[in-house]
Parts: structure tokens; C-alpha cells; sequence
């Protein structure tokens, strides 16, 4: 068999994740103390496995509506207007997703034709840019910098537009910088925006995990709601990663769309994980409350801890990442981290994991124990000393 | 500040100074501020939740419901400060319900918690009767579950 002649040349052709070896020579140890994942630490609060073992007791093992049960989509549209002032028809603008990069993934599919360019600000979650090529698309990358709090600006957002710009990826709360964009930074993205044909994907997975401020989301300002793409889900707010469920918001004329593909390629999101879902919506505020509160005790101190061993970090606000800059110690992303990997047995994940612009940087998941931190911690600054 | 002391009863091994991080605040303020909780014997005291069986140890524990008659003018409390004197008792509630005293005992042996019942507890003036359940496994103490194996099932690589 020839498989290169088999094979899709856009899928060939798309980049495996750069972290590969790495992440290989991570699982090949033993006694590692990793500060890697990007998923809470918490089970799903027990009241919320319990629906979902209910549904299942009561028979629910059927398909949904294509769009999600209406009674979930209707929680939702509650919980999305309650937190967060954002206001959207159960009916027709809420389609429920096999987790938050499901919808990314229709989002970008409903819109992207071969040649559409997307602005995507990076450092940033990876599925982006390769779904935007599998599309034909063109990614056309702004790095954030450190100088800049990792914020996207209005002047790097106005020299990226083209006539060919279709969507801008709004990655806030940031992984892996931890980043947030409040309303004045929002408002100015939306100045540019105004007037233009351009629409948004905004993607609010961490909308909840912000610390300090209230997350703003892009859709509250004037002529951003009838071009922003929502997309967010129950895996970071509710600590539900393996329910893999999310949802993605949006006018009713692009929703239609990406019920489509939907449609095609999933038929529905799993039952069981959206009776669960409702159960976090309807009585999940307090587990919200109670997590985020946890994830900003730790924020604080990994974020002390770090600056205590002399490593530069701008100071998240939201997600339960921090990325420290570790340029200074001469030695390049990767090899920094595999070292601290072969000679502390701590595991990190090199800034270039998410873009080239993460050289020079690490990030650091704090969805750990307080004790495992400090243990982390210890590690990295024996590691550190060493440089020195 | 109840979340300080929220956060100490879950984990008492936070320094003061961990807590001013977490908490944002000056580490003279948390030391005061637990100086004064334990002052004022909001605090009482700090220890390990330990899982004897994981040990050598040979313990057992019972539950003993007591019933009572209580005294003129002083209730329960007198009989009760008797019974809490005991080294071996663990703790001690006074309940509502179908009897007044539960007392949470641990001996060596059953024969010493027995010995313990027929000694020492059932003589003791305004006791008319008790029952003594024995302990056959621990599976959560103070909000800890024992026995479970601390696993963290997350992948490494998930990004």
C-alpha cells in the first residue's frame, strides 16, 4: 500500500504536536512530580455524578435532539445570562458539543473556506491552527508578549487584518499565560472590529476561573454579540474533563450551520454527561465558587513561590496556568525542561508547546495539591541553583 | 477569616507564612490572628489523621450509647466530665434521640473496651444503661476517606 498517496496532504502535512518526545520521555519515569496537566484536580462534585448515574438508572440511553436536550439548552441560556450578562435563545443559538474543542472545531468548519485567513493570538491552546488549515484556511499568528501581559492590542490586531480575514480567535482566559482581557482591553479589539465583516470565536472554556476580576465576554459589547462565537463547557468550571461536553452560542444564522456538521459527524453530545451537565448548571454555583477559590490560594502561592526562587512571571488572572520566563538561564524551552525533568524529576511543559513565541518560557499547571506545589517548587529551584 | 480557619482544619501543616500567600495577606497578621483563635480556644490543638491499620498497631473502637438519669441542677454535665476523664474515651456527645450519652472509645483489646463498660462506665451513678457497638471498619473520619489509594489518574500529556 502507498499510504502517503492515501493520505490527505493537508493532514500529512499538519505539524504533531512539537512536545511529543517530551511528553514520551515524561510517561517513560517513574516518581515524576508533574506540574503539566490542564485539568482541575477535583472529581466532578458528587451531586453531579449522582444525576448522571440517576439518568442512567431511569433509562436515558437514547440520542438527544441533535442541538442537545432543549431542557439542558435552556440551563444554559440561564447560567450564561446569570453570570455572565449574555443573553441567547435556547431554541436556536445554543448548540450543545462533545466538549469545549468540539465546538471549536465546527465553528471553524462552518466558516472557513480555503484561502479565509484566521487571526490567532499566541501563545495559545493548540487546536487551533491545525483546524483552521484542515479547513484551507490561512492562521495568520500574533505572538503576545510578556511586555503586553499577553493581552492581544488593538494596533497588532488592526496590522493582522487583511481582506481576507474572516475570524479572530479570542483565546482569554489564556492557556497556557493565564491571561485575561478585561472590558477596556475587550472594547478596544471591538473599535476595530466595528464596521467589519469579521467574526469572533471566542473561546470562554476558563470563563469562570478569573481571579480578582469578573470575566467580560467580548459578546456584551455593542456589535460584538452578532459576530461572536461563544464556545465554553463543564470541564473546567464543574472539574467534568472526562464528560467531555461543552456548547458553542451564536446567532442563529451561523448556529444552524454548525448544527450541521454537528449533526454529520456526532449526531449528539452524550446523553448521560448532559444529564449531569444540568445538575451542574442548576446546582453548581457553590462547586464553582469552591474550586476557584482553591485555584486562587494556589495561584498565589506557586506565583510567590516562583518569584521567591528568582524566576520572572507575569502574574495570571485567570485559567490555573502560569508561565514563568526561564530565558534567562541560557538554556532553550526544551532543553530546560528536560533537564529539570532527567535531573529533579519534575515535569514542566516548554512555552513551545503552544507557538513558537513560547521560547524562552514554561508553563505551569497549579491544579495540584498545595503539598505536591511545594514539592514541585523545591525541585525547581535545586534545578535552578544548578544553572547559576 | 473563617476561611483561614477553614483552610487550617483541612490542613493544619500550612505555615503562616503559606497562608499569608494564599490568602494575600500580612504573615504578622495570620500569626496574630492564630495566636488569638488559639487564645480563645477556637483552636484547640493540631494532629494527624492517621490510618492505625496501615500500622502494627492492634486497637479496637466502639461506639457506646449511654442512657442516664440526669442530676438536680447540673444536667448531664457532671457524669459527663467523669466519662471524658478516661484517657480511652475518644470523644463524647451528649444527643438527642433514644439515649444521652455517645461516647467513642478505643482499647486494645475487646476485652479491655469490655472491661472498660462493666468497670468503670456502668457503675458510675445516674448511668441506668448502655450498648457497645464495635468499630468494624473506618471509611471516612473528619471528611477523610481511609483506605482509598491516592492515585492521581490524570494524564501527563493532556494539554
Amino acid at each position: 500500500m502507498n499510504y502517503d498517496q492515501l493520505l490527505s496532504k493537508t493532514v500529512s502535512e499538519l505539524k504533531p504536536s512539537g512536545i511529543r518526545k517530551f511528553f514520551d520521555l515524561v510517561g517513560e519515569m517513574t516518581d515524576v512530580t508533574a506540574l503539566t496537566v490542564g485539568q482541575p484536580d477535583f472529581v466532578t462534585p458528587w451531586h453531579i455524578r449522582e444525576a448522571g448515574i440517576e439518568s442512567l438508572e431511569r433509562g436515558k440511553t437514547y440520542y438527544t435532539s441533535n442541538a442537545g436536550n432543549l431542557s439542558l439548552r435552556s440551563e444554559i441560556s440561564r447560567y450564561l445570562q446569570r453570570r455572565f450578562d449574555l443573553c441567547y435563545a435556547p431554541a436556536d443559538e445554543i448548540v450543545v458539543t462533545v466538549g469545549g474543542s468540539e465546538a471549536i472545531d465546527i465553528a471553524i468548519r462552518a466558516l472557513i473556506e480555503p484561502g479565509d485567513e484566521v487571526i490567532i493570538p499566541m501563545p495559545s491552546f493548540v487546536c487551533y491552527e491545525p483546524i483552521v488549515r484542515m479547513s484551507g484556511g490561512v492562521p495568520v499568528i500574533i505572538n503576545t508578549t510578556f511586555e503586553n501581559k499577553f493581552k492581544l492590542t488593538a494596533t497588532e490586531l488592526k496590522a493582522a487584518i487583511s481582506e481576507k480575514t474572516k475570524l479572530l480567535v479570542l483565546p482569554y482566559p489564556n492557556n497556557p499565560t493565564g491571561a485575561i482581557m478585561d472590558r477596556d482591553d475587550l472594547e478596544a479589539i471591538a473599535e476595530v472590529l466595528r464596521g467589519t465583516n469579521i467574526a469572533i470565536l471566542s473561546d470562554e472554556i476558563y470563563a469562570e476561573l478569573t481571579f480578582g476580576k469578573k470575566h467580560v465576554s467580548v459578546a456584551t459589547l455593542d456589535g460584538m454579540w452578532e459576530r461572536t462565537i461563544i464556545v465554553s463547557g463543564f470541564s473546567k468550571a464543574y472539574a467534568m474533563t472526562g464528560w467531555r461536553l461543552g456548547y458553542l452560542c451564536a446567532p442563529a444564522p451561523l448556529a444552524k450551520q454548525m448544527l450541521k456538521i454537528h449533526q454529520y459527524a456526532i449526531m449528539c453530545a452524550p446523553t448521560t454527561a448532559q444529564f449531569a451537565a444540568e445538575e451542574a448548571l442548576r446546582n453548581g454555583d457553590a462547586d464553582i465558587e469552591y474550586m476557584a477559590e482553591e485555584y486562587n490560594r494556589r495561584r498565589r502561592y506557586i506565583y510567590s513561590g516562583l518569584a521567591d526562587i528568582g524566576i520572572e512571571c507575569f502574574e495570571p488572572e485567570g485559567a490555573f496556568y502560569i508561565y514563568p520566563y526561564i530565558g534567562k538561564f541560557g538554556l532553550s524551552s526544551e532543553e530546560f525542561c528536560s533537564r529539570l525533568l532527567l535531573e529533579q524529576k519534575c515535569a514542566i511543559v516548554p512555552g513551545t508547546a503552544f507557538g513558537e513565541c513560547g521560547e524562552g518560557f514554561a508553563r505551569i499547571s497549579y491544579a495540584y495539591s498545595v503539598k505536591h506545589i511545594t514539592q514541585a517548587l523545591e525541585k525547581i529551584e535545586a534545578f535552578v541553583k544548578t544553572l547559576k | 477569616m473563617d476561611k483561614i480557619l477553614k483552610a487550617l482544619e483541612d490542613n493544619a501543616t500550612l505555615t503562616p507564612e503559606q497562608l499569608a500567600v494564599m490568602f494575600d495577606k500580612e504573615q504578622g497578621a495570620i500569626k496574630q490572628l492564630i495566636r488569638k483563635y488559639e487564645e480563645d480556644g477556637v483552636i484547640l490543638g493540631y494532629k494527624a489523621m492517621i490510618d492505625w491499620d496501615k500500622t502494627d498497631r492492634e486497637y479496637v473502637t466502639a461506639l457506646i450509647e449511654v442512657k442516664m438519669t440526669p442530676q438536680r441542677d447540673r444536667g448531664f454535665d457532671r457524669v459527663a466530665e467523669k466519662i471524658y476523664n478516661y484517657p480511652e474515651v475518644q470523644s463524647l456527645y451528649l444527643m438527642s434521640g433514644g439515649y444521652d450519652l455517645c461516647l467513642v472509645i478505643e482499647g486494645k483489646t475487646m476485652k479491655e473496651v469490655a472491661y472498660f463498660v462493666a468497670q468503670k462506665l456502668a457503675p458510675i451513678e445516674y448511668v441506668i444503661s448502655t450498648a457497645t457497638h464495635f468499630v468494624l471498619r473506618k471509611y471516612k473520619d473528619k471528611g477523610v476517606i481511609y483506605g482509598a489509594e491516592q492515585v492521581d489518574e490524570r494524564g501527563i500529556s493532556d494539554i
